[in-house]
């Protein structure tokens, strides 16, 4: 970013010790289960407070994408650096990286044996160690903000799936992490309870969350992306802002791929 | 827009009724077809010839009168429970509690104390299981030894040697389950750990000891645990057996909790990994509540056979309820009514583990229930 300051004020610069100010910065990545080469030569910036779409078939490597992001999968070739943080088996790197990234996943993933609240303020307590008080608090501002502050003391299996993932996205928020990842939030979830999800990830990319977001949702991707990103084979094949990605898609499986999920 | 067409819901009605009744079921398990008819004619005449002398013996013509043998031996037609009535509390406490009745209470006291400690964790709306559990588990034991032991207060001391009959069964039984159960739990994490050393040894020393018989285990507690100990230091028997059944159960617990863990779906690890949740902090708040409720069934069920098994430690001249039961029918007193012995020593052994068996029955199926919705 340039600095055109016209009165010449001295504006504090940020701390250029890592790579400038991206979040995410993925450089030359690689990785493979075994013999078969699921992430192909990814390279990928994401600047703080960008949204990003990853779409793509089924199989394409999506998933693996972004749970690499935060080490739930480990990766063997290039560099993956969260946050200014770099993942490698340094542990103490993996827990600042959690500490900072958020996840949601398809199958929302809640805690059963504890109630909503307790689910949002577990993380909180124990690896943050806010006082129990403020947790409780800060999970109550967060489940009101997904609009289910009514159910705190209910255990999960007592919601509906839309429900659950909006206590699963306010369980992340309570973290308050710089950077969410979403894997496929609403494709678990009976059609008429998608939007409910959706509402609250589009309030929360207003907000100026970094988001990554794979999903299949196109009108989220037009509503809130600011670059959207389509994978296959593991491979990024095409990357672009929504409106030019929907009506000037360049390669022809892109062109496939978006036929086949606009068709019906 | 045209007017929508209203519709009307239909009422809800009660199913059809089914056919039932005991003629029914008769007709539909018991005389089905030509085989079933004979083996249901078979089994009521196997009954016929069975039962009536055994309610003879156990019951019309049973003798309980007295306090000793004369009764029973002038009516040769009937058990003799006046034995057992006399014998009651050396059989249910051992030699020490069988001479000094006026001492009973404190072996009684504790095991009531422990019911009534026991029986709120089965209360749904009871807040502090958790707390209460732990109580239980860790400070009650040694609660119950004092008051049982005694040489405190006052007491008379109870010498552990001294020992027997079911209190013995039941505290070999219960601390060696409870022993168990963190060695247990740090087992089954171990043999899925990702360190190939610890889970090289959990491996080993799992399978080290399923694969042994526990009578060998107590024979070796016996004889190797004191050579670890300076000549002369002398090793209460109890504590010796306590350790070869504690090693020797974790390997059982720990394979019930493995099957616990196996059915922790892995989103849950990885939702604690997400949130940054540590190896032992993801353990205790998420994966271990989770599978030790599962395992519940299968512990209970190892702590069955453990129950049953105690009888083992005659090897090492214990005297649990079995054993104590046969020696007090071996005295010139009441020699010849061993039968009673056993079969009273069998009735307290059945209670017990079916007790415990119908409770882990009910358990796997609320599990199941709870898995379902
Ligand atoms: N743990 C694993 N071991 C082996 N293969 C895997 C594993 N996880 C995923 N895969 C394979 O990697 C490919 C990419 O998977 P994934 O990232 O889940 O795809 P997507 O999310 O795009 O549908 C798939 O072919 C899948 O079968
Ligand atoms: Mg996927």
């Amino acid at each position: 970013m340039t600095n055109t300051d016209t009165q010449g004020q001295a504006v504090p610069q940020m701390p250029s010790s890592n790579e400038g100010s991206y979040s995410i910065d993925i450089e030359g990545l690689n990785k493979w289960y075994g013999t078969f080469h699921v992430l192909k030569d990814i390279n990928l910036k994401v600047a703080k407070g960008e949204r990003i779409v990853i779409c793509g078939p089924s199989g394409s490597g999506k998933s693996t994408l972004i749970r690499c992001l935060n080490r739930l999968e480990e990766h063997q070739e290039g560099t993956i650096i969260v946050d200014g943080v770099e993942l490698t088996n340094d542990v103490k790197n993996i827990d600042k990286v959690r500490r900072e990234v958020g996840m949601v996943f398809q199958h929302f993933n809640l805690f059963p044996h504890l109630t909503v609240l307790e689910n949002c303020t577990l993380a909180p307590i124990w690896v943050r160690k806010t006082p129990k008080k403020e947790a409780i608090a800060d999970a109550m501002k967060y489940l009101e903000r997904v609009r289910i502050p009514e159910q705190a003391n209910k255990y999960p299996g007592q919601l509906s799936g839309g429900q659950q993932q909006r206590v699963a996205i306010a369980r992340s928020l309570c973290m308050n992490p710089r950077i969410m990842l979403f894997d496929e939030p609403t494709s678990a979830l009976d059609p008429e309870m998608i939007s409910e999800v959706l509402d609250v990830m589009i309030d929360l990319a207003n907000s100026g969350m970094t988001m990554l977001c794979v999903t299949h949702e196109m009108g989220f991707a037009k509503q809130v992306a600011d670059r959207v990103i389509f994978m296959d084979y593991g491979e990024i094949v095409e990357e672009a802002a929504p409106e030019e990605f929907f009506n000037n898609p360049k390669h022809d499986r892109t062109q496939l791929f978006l036929s086949q999920i606009l068709a019906h | 827009m045209t007017d929508a067409l209203i519709h009307t819901r239909l009422p809800d009605r009660a199913p059809p009724i089914s056919e039932a009744g005991i003629i029914h079921w008769a007709r539909t398990n018991l005389f089905s077809s030509v085989t079933n008819t004979a083996m249901t004619l078979f089994s009521l005449y196997a009954l016929y010839v069975l039962v009536p002398p055994l309610v003879n013996w156990a019951l019309i013509n049973a003798n309980l009168a007295g306090t000793d043998r004369t009764g029973c031996d002038a009516n040769e037609h009937g058990a003799c429970w006046t034995f057992i009535k006399v014998r009651f509390n050396q059989i249910m406490y051992g030699l020490f509690y069988g001479s000094n009745p006026d001492q009973i209470w404190r072996p009684i006291l504790a095991f009531f104390s422990l019911v009534g400690l026991i029986i709120p964790l089965f209360i749904d709306s009871f807040n502090h299981k958790g707390k209460l559990a732990a109580f239980v588990l860790i400070v009650f034991p040694f609660i119950a030894f004092a008051l049982i032991h005694g040489a405190w207060l006052g007491l008379p001391v109870a010498d552990t040697s001294e020992w027997g009959g079911f209190l013995l069964t039941f505290v070999l039984a219960s601390v060696g389950i409870v022993a168990a159960l963190p060695i247990g739990i740090l087992l089954a994490l171990g043999r899925r750990s990702d360190l190939p050393i610890v889970r090289g040894f959990s491996v080993f020393y799992i399978e080290l000891w399923r694969g042994t018989p526990l009578i060998t285990v107590l024979f070796m507690a016996s004889v190797l645990l004191p050579l670890f100990f300076p000549a002369g230091v002398d090793f209460d028997k109890v504590l010796r057996a306590l350790i070869g059944i504690t090693l020797f159960q974790s390997a059982y617990v720990a394979e019930a909790i493995r099957g616990g863990l196996q059915a922790i779906p892995k989103g849950q690890f990885e939702a604690a990994d997400a949130l940054g949740l540590s190896y032992w902090k993801k353990m205790s708040f998420i994966v271990l509540p989770q599978a030790l409720k599962i395992s519940i069934p299968g512990i209970v069920n190892t702590f069955i056979a453990l129950f049953k098994d105690t009888s083992l430690v005659s090897i090492i001249g214990l005297l649990d309820l079995l054993n104590m039961s046969q020696t007090a029918s071996q005295g010139l007193e009441w020699k010849g009514y061993d039968t009673e012995a056993y079969l009273f020593a069998a009735f307290i052994f059945w209670m017990f583990c079916f007790g415990m068996s119908r409770y882990s029955k009910n358990l796997e199926e609320s599990l199941d229930r709870g898995h379902k919705n």
